[in-house]
């Protein structure tokens, strides 16, 4: 393991890939701290760029702005009471009122503490769970994978949008559809391409992602007649205070973040879950373990009630990389997206990822120290600066974001057919938007779909064409029976409302 | 009796799902392969199925709460303005190149979206659009082909 950390360390303190986290960071952070555009957006618009890259510089650019724009978020969770991020929401319960008492910059300074603690505790955790994990995984068979990958998606679908669970099955099941567009990977026999010859690799991922979020969120804020920027303009006309924390609010801090971060990085390697359960979890969790006197302070300002949620959705980030590098199965919409850059880079990763390419494998890991490093030390003074470059006006960010998501695909193929598919797509994305229909589970599927066709035929292959292998092997069983609990769940909460 | 918007959403799911199945059922695979225990067109009808399950679920089932879009409130007038523009620019692209065609769709971008200050439209139009390419053949040596451009002798 040793060498492991050396050898990521050579590659992620190469002054290339330390440009790169730094960018990550910065870029990150100006989207995220817009309202309506999340780090998956931040990270589409960086795909095409990271072409251009070796895979390990392309994945710790993609990290910086994963960190950089849940950092973003939690900005102006606490100085405007907007959460760029669901994942920042239990940030603004006790960070807001104490931007309100005067104190934003302590309140910038708690969450960019707990946040680089929380990570650092999580990143930590990742380094000696990941390898010990990767071999574990080894032992996974087809049966286990496919039945996995129902489980992830079962468990997105459930967690994307509350009380969306059937919206949600169905955006992930056009996401498999979608995916299965172009050549049969075994047999090479088109399907679904209607004689275009445009169709016949299929669909690609840049395409669906850029479509879905970065140009169908550009045209949502148009059509709501919303204005991102506005809400940088209040950040940067705030007067933030001073930075400094005294001796009981630093003890406070430290009280709540180890705590914090076990229960980040638990929910965060958990399919579906992710940042934003991780952090109502642990500002609920903290409220219960502190003394009365402290619990009657929650809502109000509170120290703990801060450090919590931002310890846990930052671990909640590190945590997510686990399915991700260990199976290669990613258990979010924001690992997703980093899925399938990589396999555009010919990358697959899963349990041989730590022994095929051990420099992409710890270079992740230790990018994110570094990460954790910049944001603490070039965001938390920057805020006021990077919210000024933010004010642009909604008039110059839209065509912006509109320009490099067709610029983007337009260099990856040179074929107007995939920018007039990619327009269409967001077309139909921003409708399906305006009635709640989650897009994180269509992308989950979109890059999950080969993989799980690829398992299932091997599965029943071996099987003769029977579904016994779902129940054959204990492991598939378990899962199997953990993605029906989540199945029983979800329509006992529908029928217990009704 | 009003019909809500999620429902004739889900219908239409129904309605794509039954067509991708057909599709599916339409796939030609190799006569060997028409009795495997899996081909080509296995894991498409499975999904076709699957889709037509959920959406018909979501139709019978009620709804919890309904999801309605006040529609007047929204401005369709500026995203179909932009969609076109953006057709536009597909359609352009590859016949009069990337810079005339970029520096024009962002020019008609940033107008119907209601900005007027011509000076910062027009810095952020032209002169960004060729930093940009400068970037992308200086920097990271990705080639845009520009017939304008090359008949002019700026690129080679």
């Amino acid at each position: 393991m040793i060498e492991g950390i050396l050898i990521g360390l050579n590659t992620a303190l190469s002054l290339k890939n330390i440009l790169m986290v730094m960018m990550g960071c910065f870029f990150g952070t100006i989207i995220g701290m817009l309202p309506g555009l999340g780090p998956m957006t931040a990270i589409a618009l960086m795909i095409p760029i990271t072409y251009g890259f070796d895979p390990a510089t392309g994945l710790i650019l993609m990290a910086g702005v994963y960190y950089g724009a849940v950092f973003g978020g939690s900005t102006s969770s606490i100085l405007i009471n907007a959460p760029g991020v669901p994942g920042t929401v239990a940030t603004s319960f006790d960070g807001y009122p104490m931007a309100q008492q005067g104190k934003a910059g302590k309140a910038l300074a708690i969450a960019a503490y707990s946040s680089f603690a929380g990570g650092t505790i999580a990143a930590i955790f990742l380094l000696f769970a990941a390898p010990s994990l990767s071999k574990v995984s080894l032992a996974f068979r087809s049966p286990d994978y496919f039945a996995l990958m129902v489980l992830g998606l079962t468990a997105v679908s459930a967690f994307s949008a509350k009380g969306q669970f059937l919206k949600a099955m169905m955006m992930a099941v056009l996401g498999l559809m979608l995916a299965t567009v172009g050549q049969d990977t075994l047999s090479d026999i088109p399907r679904f391409v209607f004689n275009n010859m445009n169709l016949s690799d299929g669909i690609s991922f840049v395409l669906v992602v850029m479509a879905t979020f970065a140009m169908s969120e550009a045209l949502t804020i148009i059509l709501k007649g919303t204005d991102p920027s506005s809400a940088a303009k209040a950040i940067s006309l705030k007067e933030l205070g001073s930075i400094k924390l005294d001796k009981e609010e630093t003890k406070k801090t430290l009280k709540t973040i180890p705590r914090s971060s076990i229960i980040g990085f638990i929910v965060g390697v958990l399919p579906g879950a992710g940042s934003t359960i991780a952090s109502f979890l642990a500002y609920g969790m903290e409220r219960n373990f502190v003394n009365k006197e402290e619990k009657e302070k929650f809502g109000k300002g509170s120290v703990h009630g801060l450090s919590a949620p931002e310890t846990a959705n930052n671990a909640a980030c590190s945590g997510s990389f686990v399915p991700l590098l260990t199976l290669g199965i990613p258990g979010s919409g924001t690992t997703a997206v980093m899925l399938g850059a990589l396999l555009g880079f010919g990358i697959q990763p899963g349990p041989r990822l730590y022994m095929t390419n051990p420099e992409i494998f710890w270079s992740v890991i230790m990018s994110m120290y570094i990460g954790m490093v910049v944001l603490l030390i070039l965001n938390l003074p920057l805020i006021p600066y990077i919210a000024r470059i933010l004010a642009v006006p909604r008039t110059f960010l839209i065509p912006m974001i509109l320009f490099f998501s067709v610029t983007g695909i337009y260099l990856m193929s040179f074929n107007t057919f995939d920018i007039f598919l990619m327009i269409g797509i967001a077309v139909v994305a921003t409708g399906l938007r305006l009635y709640k229909f989650p897009m994180p589970p269509l992308i989950l599927a979109f890059v999950l779909g080969g993989l799980m066709e690829e398992n299932l035929r091997r599965s029943l292959l071996i099987s003769d064409g029977s579904f016994n292998f779902l129940w054959d092997r204990p492991l598939t069983a378990i899962i199997l029976v953990f993605t029906i609990l989540i199945f029983s769940w979800q329509s006992y909460l529908s029928l217990k409302t009704k | 009796m009003k019909i809500s918007s999620v429902k004739i959403i889900s219908l239409l799911f129904f309605v794509l799902s039954a067509f991708y199945l057909y599709t599916a059922y339409q796939i030609q695979v190799f006569s060997f392969d028409e009795n495997a225990p899996f081909n080509a067109k296995t894991f498409p009808i499975y999904l076709g199925y699957t889709g037509m399950l959920l959406s018909a679920l979501r139709m019978i089932l009620p709804e919890k709460t309904v999801e309605e879009v006040n529609h007047k409130v929204l401005d369709y007038k500026k995203v179909i303005l932009l969609v076109v523009t953006m057709i536009f620019y597909g359609f352009t692209i590859l016949r009069v190149g990337f810079f005339l065609s970029t520096s024009i769709f962002l020019l008609f971008a940033y107008y119907f979206l209601g900005e007027r200050r011509w000076k910062w439209m027009l810095l952020f139009s032209f002169p960004f659009v060729a930093l940009f390419m400068l970037l992308l053949h200086g920097v990271l040596d990705i080639y845009l082909r520009d017939p304008l451009l090359k008949y002019l002798g700026i690129i080679g």
